[in-house]
């Protein structure tokens, strides 16, 4: 059953627990906080038009950086949260440009850098806990579960209290749905979250490309193999024609092999 | 004392001092590079780069990397040219054509090798597959086409070592390597503007396109044959000996299809997407858009009239000015168009640049090199300074004419 995080930012009162708790779970550096998403944060906690609310990484159903990945060395788990082998990457960060949400975050100043961000305290979820973040959260403003239970009681939220929240469940199908999901009393574009992403996994974009790998090779040799014998047959047959070769005819005969 | 005298008035005399002082300022952008690079490697990427976490891409991959492949596009358009459709009359100009893209893949896989953050890896996309990832066609792209470019250029070995079997054998084999070139060109080219597709929200609409790996292709065409002629120019002056003007002026012909080709593309897809009033709008994206575009337009009025496209230093500019519109397509694409939607500013840092310069003195200087060492110019022997200068105006173009019928 693929697990997700329900934040209902309505319920969140900004006490940063989620913060100290992961910085406490992935050994960070985390003090002081910072207001963005960084190699020391893996989530940070904000605030917009009154409401407090977190970042962290939306650990998507298709996430564009586990397709990005020329090595593969993010993974998207069965259970949900999307993991990091720091050992195949090869620091091309291909995944902080593609990724949506500007999650992904680098070690500028290690002469050895690795890519840094929220891992969904993967070990702790596959031993049937719950991440350190949900774990601590006092007021349930973040909570773990099972993504279609979370859905669920995030729909039955909104319908519960229209005047509380904005009818919209961020994740539920941005870029093909997420498993970090989001409630808020805000516009979520005030939450930096862009509303513009579509509902169709961005990597869709480039696999339309590169699924026509094999065609454009195919077709590529057998058009400039087919050209070049048939052009080549006929200049051979234009020079067997001609009687006296004018000094033109011996610029273009050339010396065909030879590069 | 009137040696030394004799000694220092050579020193400071006309044209040595001249090539005293290029090899000195070299000898300086060479020593200025391996500090960065130094610094680049013990401190990180931080300690020599203004990128950031919101800005991971900045003038490295748009200038090293997508800049250099496309700039190498010469020796794939002139080798397909000479060996596929039959245009044996170029055949003079293959080898440092070849040398040319060859070097500038080098540099490309040396760039990159600065910008990776975990370097020694580089060879992990050999291991590692994941086939949805257009960053791992780049990589097997750049690995196979410099492999292929390594035995395009081995000929040039053969022949100064005297191994005449190996050079027949390899000559046998050049019309397969040629195509093999060709198709791994095309994707490569294609893919760099692939990369881009997955960033349809951080792009801006006047360079993100469903068909971006299309535009990158096609502009590649076009630069293929216009580097070719600013290359020639450049070594004539570099090794004092004959500019082949007649052939290229007879290339300026593809030049002049392949840019209204791309121009013609890149037009019509704006207006399909329905973009056109981004055209005007006001912004620093729009004055970059035209600004790029316009290095493109200028070459197509200029190599339209056949006075100006066969005389210099008309034929160099324009060259010169359709290479340097696709180095700017690169970095609009890479730096320019992406600012807005980051959240964040980026302007590369003076070191930035100055690495990127080291790289490509580095680049030139092994021409230089091999040049002088290597039968890379068998077919041309020096013409007494007619080279000398790319820019100087011709006489006249019956003169020119004269010129190449006396070849």
């Amino acid at each position: 059953m693929p697990k997700a995080i329900l934040l209902d930012f309505t319920r969140c009162i900004g006490c940063q627990a989620c913060e100290k708790a992961c910085a406490e779970q992935n050994d960070l550096p985390g003090d002081p906080p910072e207001d963005r998403l960084s190699w020391k944060n893996f989530t940070v906690v904000l605030e917009a038009q009154g409401q407090n609310y977190r970042r962290m990484c939306m650990h998507c159903l298709t996430p564009t950086c586990v397709s990005v990945c020329p090595v593969g060395a993010l993974k998207k788990t069965e259970l949900g949260p999307v993991v990091y082998d720091p050992y195949k990457c090869i620091g091309c960060r291909y995944c902080m440009m593609a990724c949506p949400f500007q999650v992904p975050t680098y070690e500028w100043q290690n002469p050895i850098p690795v890519i840094r961000k929220c891992i969904m305290c993967n070990e702790r979820v596959e031993a049937g806990n719950e991440p350190a973040c949900t774990w601590v959260c006092p007021t349930g403003a973040s909570r773990f579960g099972d993504r279609d239970h979370l859905l669920a009681i995030a729909h039955r939220r909104i319908a519960a209290f229209p005047e509380r929240y904005v009818d919209h469940i961020f994740g539920e199908s941005e870029v093909g749905g997420t498993s970090v999901i989001m409630l808020s009393g805000v516009p979520f574009s005030d939450l930096g979250l862009r509303m513009d992403l579509g509902n169709r996994p961005l990597s869709d974009l480039t696999w339309t490309v590169m699924s026509k790998i094999p065609n454009v090779v195919i077709t590529g040799a057998i058009l400039l193999g087919g050209l070049s014998w048939i052009i080549q047959r006929r200049m051979d047959i234009e020079r067997e024609n001609l009687d006296q070769p004018t000094r033109r005819d011996d610029a273009d005969r050339g010396e065909g092999g030879a590069l | 004392m009137t040696t030394l005298a004799m000694q220092l008035k050579e020193w400071s005399s006309g044209r040595s001092l001249r090539r005293r002082i290029g090899w000195l300022i070299v000898a300086l952008i060479i020593a200025q590079g391996l500090y960065w690079s130094v610094r680049r490697f013990f401190f990180g990427l931080g300690a020599v780069t203004n990128l950031k976490d919101h800005f991971p891409w900045g003038f490295w991959i748009g200038f090293d990397v997508m800049g250099g492949v496309a700039l190498a596009a010469g020796g794939f358009t002139l080798c397909c040219l000479v060996y596929v459709f039959g245009y044996h009359r170029y055949h003079s100009i293959v080898r440092p054509t070849v040398l040319t893209a060859f070097l500038g893949y080098i540099l490309v896989a040396v760039g990159l090798m600065y910008d990776l953050g975990k370097y020694f890896n580089i060879l992990h996309p050999v291991v590692y597959w994941n086939l949805h990832s257009v960053m791992l066609e780049v990589a097997w792209c750049v690995m196979l086409y410099l492999a292929v470019l390594f035995l395009e250029f081995l000929p040039v070995v053969f022949e100064k070592f005297r191994m005449g079997k190996a050079l027949r054998t390899m000559q046998k084999a050049s019309i397969p390597i040629v195509l093999a070139g060709v198709i791994l060109s095309t994707l490569h080219q294609s893919s760099l503007g692939s990369l881009f597709l997955i960033v349809p929200e951080k792009l801006h609409p006047l360079w993100y396109t469903p068909i971006l790996p299309v535009l990158f292709f096609l502009s590649a065409v076009a630069v293929g044959p216009a580097m070719v002629i600013v290359e020639s120019c450049f070594s004539a002056r570099l090794f004092r000996r004959g500019l082949e003007l007649p052939i290229l002026a007879d290339l300026s012909r593809f030049l002049l299809v392949a840019v209204i080709l791309y121009m013609g593309v890149r037009v019509q897809d704006i207006y399909v997407r329905g973009v056109q009033g981004d055209l005007f709008a006001p912004g620093f994206e729009t004055f970059s858009f035209w600004l790029e575009n316009l290095l493109f337009i200028i070459p197509i009025v200029v190599l339209s009239i056949p006075g100006m496209r066969e005389r210099r230093p008309w034929l160099p500019l324009s060259a010169f000015s359709v290479v340097a519109g696709v180095v700017w397509n690169r970095l609009n694409v890479c730096w320019v168009g992406m600012i807005r939607q980051s959240g964040t500013t980026y302007v590369p840092r003076i070191s930035e640049v100055l690495v990127s310069v080291f790289l490509v003195t580095v680049g030139a200087l092994a021409f230089y090199l091999i040049g002088k060492y290597f039968p890379v110019f068998p077919e041309l022997e020096a013409k007494d300074n007619y080279g000398a200068s790319c820019l100087k105006v011709d006489p006249a173009p019956q003169q020119l004419r004269s010129v190449s019928e006396s070849e």
